[in-house]
């Protein structure tokens, strides 16, 4: 991009010109043109073929599951994030700070060890699996494992944008609610729940997203049965195992809307929480 | 973090609430997060310490781990250069459309891993944009070492970006002024000023960044074609032991990534810790 589009006012702190090519070939190269390929090949179907491919019954059955189980997860992980969050910025406990290392944990672990290691754990003949089968509760190879997962790999994006909220609250509004006579319970619902409630919202649906378009956690626990645990990305896969680029296109390009709404839709929530928060 | 004073106050939870609160939070990261990590290891160790070494001694597992290396060393730097220039450009100037470049670097973080592989497939695949001209090149990108690094850039291209941005815009352009009006080249102020400016949040980016990169799964299983011993990275090299019932030795291998995991986290939670006034916000 030439020089004059960009730059507004004159610096005396070179390297402009440089910088601003690296990062736009950079992006370009790697990032926007393969991305733009999805598009540009879906663009080359027609309507009737994009239509078997995204929306047959097959691939409306795995966005369901990839959508719902992101859902439950998100819904499991605003419950025991907040609480997670909560107990790290209110309370003094021996070991804090490795539990504070630990929830980071989902971010550092590549995702297959993630994946094999929840299987070991809810497989019927695994850890937790064993106790669990004898009462007819089956996770692993089921829908309910891929909600495992999901848990598993959403739970840091709650904790960690909920936590500097809850730090940055003031005491003031919460001792006026007491003076005024509001119970602790009456304090948290009406006065520190609104207070969080977009950084919450925010945690959720970048829990959500990332959820949404999970590969390598999943994979291992969910069964992956056509119709019933097959997850949206593992379609795509199997498409293109089986030589079929233009359906795992097809599957992709409506992926790729769908994450990129969510995107917009999360810039939107956090320019809300910035709001908020400078209020 | 700050917080109110521990003792009893209208404005605090009565001492049994706190420990069941503390109780639950402990009881569900115990199941969700410490007990998977525990099972790596003792799954891995399940046929004894000799199977152990087997299999991650073995030349598949050697050679798994030297592409995970390779990989990682041509994708964690190249990622560290676009991420100073991106910084340097949207930190150091005013320009229109900051906001628009700075959503397209942190794209690839919103597009499924399996998606981030498939893209490469569609340009340079055998029936991609440049499949024939590769060919006849003789270049394989796909299912080969060209391919699986670019799916590790892509997936990985916001981590040093997102680290530096906000932690430069922090600090101003004031010393770069002072430096460069006292006769500083640009270099010389960049290499002198800005780059111990921000040295310890570039560590913090590259080491999530190296983190994923040697972890990625979805995207290079796409480009990869798994051809044991020259296309199979360790997250690959786990789940074709895993597959083959060989449950012992995918733990085993998968245990050496989860030592990483936790060796990655250590120093996080240290440069946290030591450096947090000199790293950018914390959250992803």
């Amino acid at each position: 991009m030439p020089k004059g589009v960009l730059q507004r006012r004159r610096s005396i702190i070179p390297g402009f010109g440089l910088t601003m090519g690296i990062t736009i070939f950079a992006l370009s190269v790697i990032v926007l043109i393969p991305l733009s390929a999805v598009f540009v090949t879906t663009a080359g179907m027609s309507f009737d073929e994009f239509v078997a491919a995204a929306l047959s019954k097959r691939a409306l059955s795995a966005y369901r599951l990839s959508f719902g189980a992101a859902a439950v997860a998100a819904a499991v992980n605003a419950v025991f994030g907040l609480l997670t969050a909560w107990v790290l910025v209110r309370y003094e406990f021996t070991g804090k700070r490795v539990v504070s290392a630990l929830v980071d944990l989902p971010f550092a672990l590549p995702t297959a060890v993630a994946g094999i290691a929840l299987t070991a754990l809810y497989a019927p003949n695994g850890w937790i699996g064993r106790w669990l089968a004898p009462l007819g509760v089956d996770i692993a190879f089921t829908p309910r494992g891929v909600v495992v997962a999901l848990i598993f790999v959403g739970l840091p994006f709650v904790v960690r944008t909920v936590e500097p909220v809850l730090a940055d609250l003031g005491a003031d509004v919460e001792e006026a609610a007491a003076t005024l006579g509001a119970s602790r319970r009456q304090t948290f619902v009406r006065v520190i729940l609104p207070a969080i409630a977009p950084a919450l919202v925010t945690g959720c649906a970048l829990a959500f997203a990332r959820a949404v378009g999970e590969y390598g956690s999943v994979i291992f626990i969910a069964g992956n049965m056509p119709f019933r645990s097959e997850i949206a990305p593992l379609l795509i896969v199997v498409q293109l195992e089986q030589f079929n680029t233009a359906g795992a296109t097809a599957i992709a390009a409506t992926m790729l809307v769908i994450s990129f709404a969510l995107l917009f839709a999360i810039n939107l929530l956090q320019v809300w929480q910035r709001r908020l928060r400078s209020a | 973090m700050t917080r109110p004073p521990a003792s009893a106050s209208p404005t605090a939870e009565p001492r049994w609430l706190r420990w069941l609160l503390v109780g639950s939070a402990l009881l569900f990261l115990g199941l969700n997060l410490a007990l998977p990590l525990a099972a790596v290891f003792v799954e891995g160790l399940r046929k004894g310490l000799a199977a152990y070494v087997t299999a991650i001694s073995e030349p598949d597992a050697i050679s798994a781990l030297r592409l995970t290396l390779t990989v990682a060393a041509i994708a964690v730097p190249l990622n560290i250069v676009i991420g100073l220039a991106a910084s340097w450009a949207i930190a150091k100037f005013d320009f229109r459309f900051k906001s628009v470049l700075v959503t397209l670097i942190d794209l690839p973080f919103s597009v499924s891993p399996v998606v981030s592989g498939l893209i490469y497939v569609l340009l340079f695949g055998l029936q991609g944009w440049f499949g024939a001209a590769l060919r006849d090149h003789d270049i394989q990108v796909i299912f080969a070492v060209p391919g699986l690094v670019l799916a590790t850039i892509f997936i990985t291209f916001p981590f040093v970006a997102r680290e530096l941005i906000p932690l430069m815009e922090e600090q101003g352009r004031e010393e770069e002024e002072a430096a460069l009006s006292l006769g500083a080249s640009g270099l010389s102020t960049f290499w002198h000023v800005t780059l111990p400016n921000v040295r310890w949040g570039l560590l913090y980016g590259v080491l999530l960044c190296n983190a994923r990169a040697m972890g990625e799964f979805g995207a290079v299983s796409v480009v990869s074609g798994h051809i044991r011993g020259r296309t199979n990275t360790l997250p690959l090299h786990i789940e074709i032991l895993y597959n083959e019932y060989n449950f012992a030795a995918a733990f085993a291998v998968a245990s050496l990534l989860a030592g990483l995991a936790l060796v990655t986290l250590v120093l996080k939670s240290l440069l946290e810790w030591r450096f947090a006034g000199q790293l950018a916000g914390k959250v992803h």
